[in-house]
Formats: structure tokens, sequence, C-alpha cells
């Protein structure tokens, strides 16, 4: 019986980790790319700065970005503290859209300079020629890194509760101290488990789907 | 005044010289081959005709207008260097198919991407549009013997067959000059014939072509002139009998003699 109702109460707590999931990788994904763009430009100064961003988002642990948004701004601007829900999904944006940056990156330099020039001598434009060209064939090269990151991203939703957003660990450790039952918080692995599964397998048809063709 | 003119064309990467002073003029229907050996400025040359390479100094006229002028090139708008390179064509060594489309697509993607930026189409004359395209890229496709080929993916089909496309792609927005970097040097030895074949097919009436090519043979046959570049310069000019068989220059007797050699 309290099996049911603890997963009925996951199932809940669950819900607010793919909510996590699913806004950090909609916001994340197109920021990493104008990032990625930042940091590929010819404009020494704008490079410059938007590489000392990746580097200082990716070098400190995200538990601390989450702090610094969640608290940062009461602290030091004395405004109200805000949402912690709102708080994560930027923090967490932010952290992921600067990895991901470095995916975009990495694949749009390998793109060969001969495409871009085939383009060129047909009169496409350089947004036609990113459009059309240069974008598939990175979304194609990315898969499996972007497949990773996305993966650690599930797991890294757990971080959430630090600032005490209700996520599916926070209530997992909340049960076990009121069952004095450690189960619960192992219990926590399989929806992880399932959900992983359930996005390899996207991955994978993804992926699938693009090998038509090779780059 | 020829239909193609090249004044003074000068180009260099850092330090290096790579093009000192290119004059050519080149009739219409004319078809002039580039050969000399490696780094000698050939490919550089069709680059700057192409605007993918800024020269840095000449000119390039098309039928009396000027196109490129070296000193204002900085100055010209996107779309100023877009209409430009659309007056020529250019075949690339590694044929730089669009993997991801299949080759009806490579062929129709940019002329359908110039109708659909047209603002003075209603939608249906666009649809026409698109339909005249599809019909001029079947029959291009046709001239280089792919017609069964069209919903084929580049990964699918040969080297040989991929660089006809590439000519077909290059066909269709009826470029004044079809240039050709090196067509069949990423190809087998067997494959180069298809391709050769298919460019000697082009030469009817007045198609304008350039080809950079190490087919002494091909070279031979298919040109009206032959420029034999050395050193950033054109270092002997004339019709394939006077280049080929009355050498004069030592240095093309030299590179002559080497090519022989090596067949």
């Amino acid at each position: 019986m309290i099996f049911w109702q603890v997963t009925l109460q996951f199932l809940k707590g669950f819900g607010t980790t793919c909510s996590i999931f699913a806004l950090t990788l909609l916001f994340a994904l197109p920021l990493g790319l104008i990032i990625s763009f930042g940091t590929m430009s010819k404009f020494k100064p704008l490079k410059a700065v938007m590489k000392t961003i990746v580097w200082v988002v990716r070098g400190v642990p995200l538990m601390l970005q989450l702090f610094i948004v969640y608290y940062g701004p009461s602290l030091l601007f004395h405004v109200p503290i805000g949402d912690k829900f709102v708080s994560t999904i930027i923090a967490f944006s932010i952290n992921y859209a600067c990895y991901f940056s470095e995916i975009y990156r990495a694949g749009i330099e390998a793109i060969p300079r001969g495409q871009i020039e085939a383009g060129q001598v047909l009169g496409m434009t350089r947004f036609q020629i990113f459009t059309r060209i240069t974008l598939m064939q990175v979304v194609k090269r990315i898969v499996p890194p972007m497949g990773n990151e996305i993966i650690t991203l599930v797991k890294d939703t757990a971080l959430a509760r630090t600032i005490v957003v209700v996520e599916i660990i926070h209530l997992a450790h909340k049960i076990s101290n009121t069952l004095a039952e450690i189960w619960p918080l192992f219990y926590t692995a399989i929806f992880y488990l399932a959900f992983v599964g359930i996005l390899t397998l996207l991955f994978g048809w993804f992926e699938k789907k693009l090998s038509y063709y090779k780059v | 005044m020829g239909f193609l003119d090249v004044k003074g064309v000068y180009k260099n990467f850092g330090n290096t010289e790579v093009l000192r002073g290119v004059d050519f003029t080149l009739d219409k229907g004319e078809v002039l081959s580039i050969i000399g050996s490696s780094g000698s400025g050939k490919t550089t040359l069709l680059r700057c005709l192409n605007l993918l390479e800024k020269a840095d100094d000449g000119t390039v006229s098309i039928n009396g207008e000027v196109v490129i002028d070296a000193r204002t090139e900085d100055k010209y708008t996107d779309k100023e260097v877009r209409e430009k390179r659309l007056r020529m064509g250019l075949v690339f060594q590694q044929f730089n198919l669009f993997p991801q489309y299949n080759v009806i697509d490579n062929l129709t993607l940019a002329p359908k991407l110039r109708v659909k930026e047209r603002k003075d189409l209603t939608k249906q004359e666009k649809l026409d549009e698109f339909e005249k395209i599809n019909v001029r890229a079947l029959e291009l496709l046709e001239t280089v013997g792919l017609t069964e080929k069209a919903s084929s993916y580049p990964c699918e089909i040969s080297g040989g067959q991929q660089q006809r496309v590439a000519i077909a792609r290059a066909l269709m927005l009826n470029p004044d000059i079809l240039c050709f970097d090196e067509p069949t040097s990423a190809l087998d030895p067997e494959l180069t014939g298809e391709v050769l074949k298919v460019i000697k097919s082009l030469k009817s009436g007045d198609r304008t072509m350039v080809i950079v090519t190490h087919e002494m043979e091909f070279a031979k046959n298919v040109s009206d002139k032959v420029i034999f570049m050395a050193d950033g310069v054109i270092e002997e000019m004339g019709t394939p009998e006077e280049v080929f068989d009355n050498p004069k220059s030592p240095k093309l007797i030299a590179f002559l003699n080497k090519a022989n050699e090596i067949i």
C-alpha cells in the first residue's frame, strides 16, 4: 500500500523533474547556438567576452550558479527573493547553453569550407547557406554528443533540491525520513532509468532517421 | 576586346605572391584550359573570378561590363557579390554536392531560393517558376546522363556521377562563364573519362568555359585556347597546337616533358 502511495507521490515529483528538463532544453538549445556564434565571431571583443562567459559558467559548479541566481539579486539589490522554479530554469538554461555552444561550435567548424563555397557560387545568401546547408549537417554531426549532454541534464535536475524545488529526489528524501526507511531514495533510480531509456531510444531513432545521408 | 576580359590580376596571401599580373581574353563560346604545376596560381585565379578570393588588383569584365574591380571589391554589398557570382559558375575539384539533398534537390535548391526571394511574383507565379526549374533540372540531368539518379543521394552514387551532378547544378543558373577547378583530380582514373566526356559535350555554340586541368590530352582536344601558368604569371598562351606541339618557354617544355614522363 505504502509502495503505491510513494509511487504516486514520485510521479508528481518526477513531473517537476521533467518540467525542469524540458524547459531547460527549450531555452538552452537556441541560446547555445547564439553563444556559439559569439565564440566564433570575427569581432574580437565579442569573441573574448563570450569565451569568458563560457569559461566561467563551465568552471563554476552548477549548484553554486543555482545559489547565485536564486539568492544573488536579493543579496545585491535587496529585492524580494525570486521564484525557486524560475531561478532553477534560468540557472540551468545558462549553464547548459554554454555546454551546448561548444558542441554546436565543434559541429559548425567541422563543416567543410567547400560546402559553404558551393552555396556561395550558387548565389545563396549567408542566411540561406546556414539554414539550408550548414545547419542540417551540423545537426547530424552533433546528435551523439548532444545526447550525452541531454542525458546528463536529466540527472542534474536533482540539484534543484538544494534551493528546495520539490522534485523527485527532494521528495524521496522527505519520504525516507518520514518512513525511516532508505528504499524510497533508491527507488527514484527506476524513474531516471526509464526516462533515460526512452531518451536513448529517441536519439537512436533520430540518428537512424538522419542516416540516409553521409557528412 | 573579348567576351571575358581579365586584366592585371594580382593576389597575395601574406607575403606569398600567388598571382603577379594575369591578363587574358576569351571570346564567347570559347573553351580555355589553364595548365601548370601545383602552386602556379591556377586555382587562385579561378577563385578570384568567382569572388571566393578578393583580388588585390586588376579587373574582370564580361561582355564589356566590368564585373570585378579589385580596387572597389571591398565595397561590394552582399547582394552585389551574389549577383556577380551568378555570372560565373564553378565546378569544384571535390564536387561539394549537398549531402542531405538528393540529386534533383541539389540542382533546384539555389534557383528555387532565388525565386522565393522575389517580391514581384504572386504565389501562383512562383509555383510556375518552380515547375520550370524542375523541368530544367531534369533536362540538365539528361544532358549529363543521370536521369535515373534524380532521387538518389550523393552518398549513393559514384564520384564520377557526383561530379556530373555538380556540373548540372552549376549550369542551372545559366552562368555566362562556366569554370572547372580540376574537375577530375579527385576521381579514380576509370571515372575521369565520363566526366571529361560530359564537359566536352557542353562545348557547343555559345557556352564559354574555363577549365583548370591536369589532363593534358583532354586540354589539347577540347580547348580553343590554352594558358600555361608558372609562378603566378601566364608563361605561355596560345592554341592547343602552339602550346602542346610547339612550346617555346623553357618552363613549359620542362612541364610537358614531366607530364609525359608520368604517362
